[in-house]
């Protein structure tokens, strides 16, 4: 019965969506200030359905109520509460229901606090943010509805695949989804924007709050799932440039080239179609990102053929979203044509710069993710880009951008002084060089290129903090005196030179594969590594092989270590269970193997120098945006007030 | 600057930044392309060694042999037509086993045998990849209603 109210609420919620689609949008034409507020009543009650919805459905899985067809093939009654729950979105129908819900809150959220913003663009905001929604809902009803009964409920439930019960996955897909719908809500203002054919500074001022949230959302979201590879696949990778992190990394890509193309409107008034065209990419390339996941296209177009209703109606989607906002874009957008000159070298080009070398990084990875299915779609040979592809076009596109980081801060808006930004920056340059002979010397003969890539980290760490530096004298009095946008800006810089050091570092790798018995040792990154005993060790819902494996430094003990295989009879499934020692200047891996029938078993050590500093610096990276966010510019209520006064005062900054 | 000389300089780097990247993107692409060969094609066809491929097929029964130090593992790929013997020296994924859909990255040698550098099992036993069905469905050897059971 609970389960049916849900459904009932989500149909509900679909009418509505199409009134706010609809009326706001005309109540903005007319200035009817009663049908422009229609939006807010309909944005909070969507929201108190949807979670309504979300959660019968959340209950369902917590009582393991099997009669519920979703809940019978993604759960199974003997397993931790915790997975209970993330097994909601641990599926098709579910992960879309968590979308919706994101997606209603955060227009719950526009409507609530939006009392600041003018009445016709909240109205046209919220209609387009409706649009979506109800492009969605149809979507979930009618080709992934979750609320499905079963007529002949089993006893016990298909259970969730292992590999999802998982700490780091559990939250994978939320933060992954906050990234995407936050842009969702940029998207609406850059289509609301076009509608009214005006951008200007307090524009520039809500869309980026909005954008840098579902910024650091994804940072998270994607150095997650990049940690989870790491840690549970047994050899320590952490990226592949498999399609389905390419669908995350590609909007990454464009949300940071909007990010910086914001602060461009909000300060100097410039670049506004242009930032327009990357909200609008930005949410497309989510959208392409989200549907490309979960319909299974990446695999192969034909996956299609699973449910052809599905891929129909995610290309109709995709079709009038993307289509349909580019259509607007390219009648409205020299509307928008303005704003201030600026001198190639000043702080304006060093933003276009990071922009044409972030979306150009993002076309390169656009065409080697796409091309394949593209090629399948038009009955072309089936072939795949091999990840060497990658690694040859994103990463040259991506060393200019590495060397204009820690310039870009240093150059004036409007006219900027290349020379006296490069003179500042002698420091970073000796200690970046000074880095490199020390890598150089201590590698002997190593890679190369990885030595490179220390010292662009260098660079752009040091130059951050030379940056901060110069500008807080390092005072207390000044550094609280300074915009925390600006804090927020050196914490993620540093933050891009902390993950770019860790994957420069990753060539330096030591890696150890042997068949050990008890007693056997071997030796790896100055450890010794002593199996002391194989054992078994059974818990409700897997049966694991076990390894105790002793590690010592010379004549001194570390730690003992146990890399487990675990079994799950009911899911019959089979994954590991990595062991990892970290120094955060280095991490000691070690994976278990297949046994060989003798008493022992294969280990797979490695020793991974500055592999945590990647995720560290995404952590950096997110709390800079969140600390930029924490700026008094964005609070609540300043955005019309400020925006007058601002330009004088901030154009310094 | 006048304002048109200034957006003609921009306009001229752009096209010579977007030209640049792409005569990298399709040169370093066409380097790069992979193509897929079903066991059948690698016996039946002309295929240069040396360059990179991608087989789908089953891991054939009794076929997977590890060797003595652990490194490394031999296995047969089958569409039930034609088998190719694969060797890998990396870590086996979770759900490989015989009879498993499986796709294998890699180079073929001299003789015929496959150096892998990638072993793909997908995470769910239900699934089979698609490349792997297209290589039975090739060799006849692909039953709807089994595919169906799963």
């Amino acid at each position: 019965m609970i389960i049916e109210l849900g459904h009932f609420a989500l149909i509900l919620a679909l009418p509505l969506a199409l009134i706010q689609a609809t009326v706001p949008l005309w109540g903005a034409e007319r200035r009817h200030a009663g049908m422009m507020a229609l939006g807010d009543l309909t944005a909070l009650a969507q929201f108190a359905l949807i979670a309504l919805a979300f959660a019968t459905l959340v209950n369902a899985y917590i009582t393991s109520d099997f009669s519920v067809l979703n809940v019978a093939e993604n759960s199974s009654s003997a397993k931790p509460l915790i997975y209970k729950i993330s097994g909601v979105w641990g599926n098709h129908e579910g992960s879309m229901m968590l979308w919706v819900l994101i997606l209603t809150l955060f227009g719950a959220a526009v409507a609530w606090f939006g009392d600041n913003l003018p009445a016709p663009l909240k109205a046209r905001v919220l209609a387009v943010q409706a649009m979506i929604g109800a492009g969605f809902f149809l979507f979930i009803l009618f080709t992934s509805d979750p609320f499905q009964r079963l007529a002949d409920p089993p006893l016990e439930g298909n259970g969730l695949n292992p590999v999802l019960q998982d700490p780091g996955l559990a939250f994978h897909p939320p933060m992954l989804y906050l990234g995407y719908v936050g842009f969702a809500v940029a998207f609406a203002f850059a289509v609301a924007a076009l509608i009214e054919g005006k951008v200007d500074a307090a524009w520039a001022r809500w869309v980026r709050p909005w954008t840098l949230a579902a910024w650091c959302a994804l940072t998270i979201g994607i150095a997650m799932g990049s940690w989870w590879a790491y840690y549970t696949l047994g050899w320590g990778g952490w990226w592949f440039w498999d399609p389905v992190e390419n669908a995350s990394f590609m909007p990454w890509l464009v949300g940071t080239a909007l990010l910086h193309s914001a602060i461009v409107v909000e300060k100097r008034d410039a670049l506004k179609g242009w930032t327009v065209l990357l909200a609008i990419l930005t949410f497309s390339l989510s959208l392409i990102g989200t549907f490309l996941v979960r319909s299974g296209v990446l695999t192969s177009v034909h996956a299609f053929a699973l449910d052809p209703r599905r891929g129909l109606f995610i290309l109709v989607l995709l079709a009038v979203a993307i289509g349909g906002s580019l259509l607007l874009y390219a009648v409205r957008a020299p509307a928008l044509a303005g704003g201030g000159l600026f001198a190639p070298i000043s702080r304006e080009g060093a933003l276009v710069l990071n922009n044409v070398l972030l979306t150009t990084g993002a076309a390169t990875v656009f065409i080697g993710t796409l091309y394949p299915l593209f090629l399948d779609a038009v009955g072309g040979p089936k072939l795949s880009v091999g990840y060497p592809f990658f690694d040859r076009t994103f990463v040259p596109i991506m060393v200019p951008l590495l060397l204009a980081v820690a310039v870009g801060p240093f150059l004036g808006w409007k006219r900027g002084d290349l020379r006296g930004a490069l003179e500042r920056l002698w420091i970073a340059f000796g200690l970046a060089l000074a880095l490199g002979a020390i890598a150089l010397y201590l590698s002997q003969g190593g890679p190369i290129l990885a030595v490179g890539g220390l010292m662009l980290a260098a660079w752009v760490g040091f130059g951050a903090i030379t940056e901060w530096v110069g500008r807080t004298r390092l005072s207390w009095r000044r550094a609280l005196h300074l915009p925390r946008a600006a804090h927020g800006m050196t914490l993620a810089h540093l933050g891009l030179a902390v993950t770019v050091a860790g994957i420069a570092a990753s060539a330096w790798q030591v890696e150890r594969i042997a068949v050990m018995h008890p007693g056997d040792n071997i030796a790896i990154g100055g450890y010794t590594l002593h199996l002391d005993r194989l054992s078994g060790l059974d818990t409700p819902s897997y049966h694991a092989e076990r390894a105790d494996i002793r590690v010592t430094a010379g004549d001194r003990a570390i730690t003992v270590m146990h890399p487990e295989k675990r079994h799950y009879p009911l899911e019959q499934m089979t994954r590991g269970e990595t062991a990892i020692r970290t120094t955060f200047l280095a991490d000691l891996y070690l994976a278990l193997g297949d046994d060989d029938g003798k008493g022992g078993a294969t280990i797979r050590a490695y020793w991974k120098p500055l592999v945590p500093w990647i995720w560290i610096g995404a952590v950096f990276m997110a709390l800079g945006g969140v600390l930029s966010l924490s700026d008094r510019r964005f609070r609540v209520g300043v955005a019309r007030r400020a925006a007058p006064a601002s330009a004088v005062t901030e154009a310094g900054e | 600057m006048k304002r048109q000389r200034r957006r003609l300089l921009y306009v001229v780097t752009g096209l010579v930044l977007l030209g640049g990247a792409a005569a990298i993107v399709l040169s370093v692409l066409s380097d790069n392309l992979v193509f897929f060969y079903s066991p059948t094609d690698l016996a039946t066809q002309q295929i240069p060694d040396g360059r990179p491929l991608r087989i789908g097929g089953l891991v054939a029964d009794g076929s997977v042999h590890r060797s003595a130090d652990g490194k490394s593992t031999t296995f047969d790929v089958t569409d039930k037509v034609h088998h190719v013997q694969i060797i890998y020296s990396g870590p086996l994924p979770d759900l490989f086993r015989e009879g498993q859909g499986v796709v294998i990255e890699g180079v073929r040698e001299a003789n015929g045998t496959i150096m892998a550098s990638t072993v793909l099992a997908k995470h769910d036993e239900r699934y089979m990849p698609p490349e792997v069905v297209d290589a039975l469905k090739r060799a006849g050897r692909w039953q709807e209603s089994a595919a169906a059971a799963r």
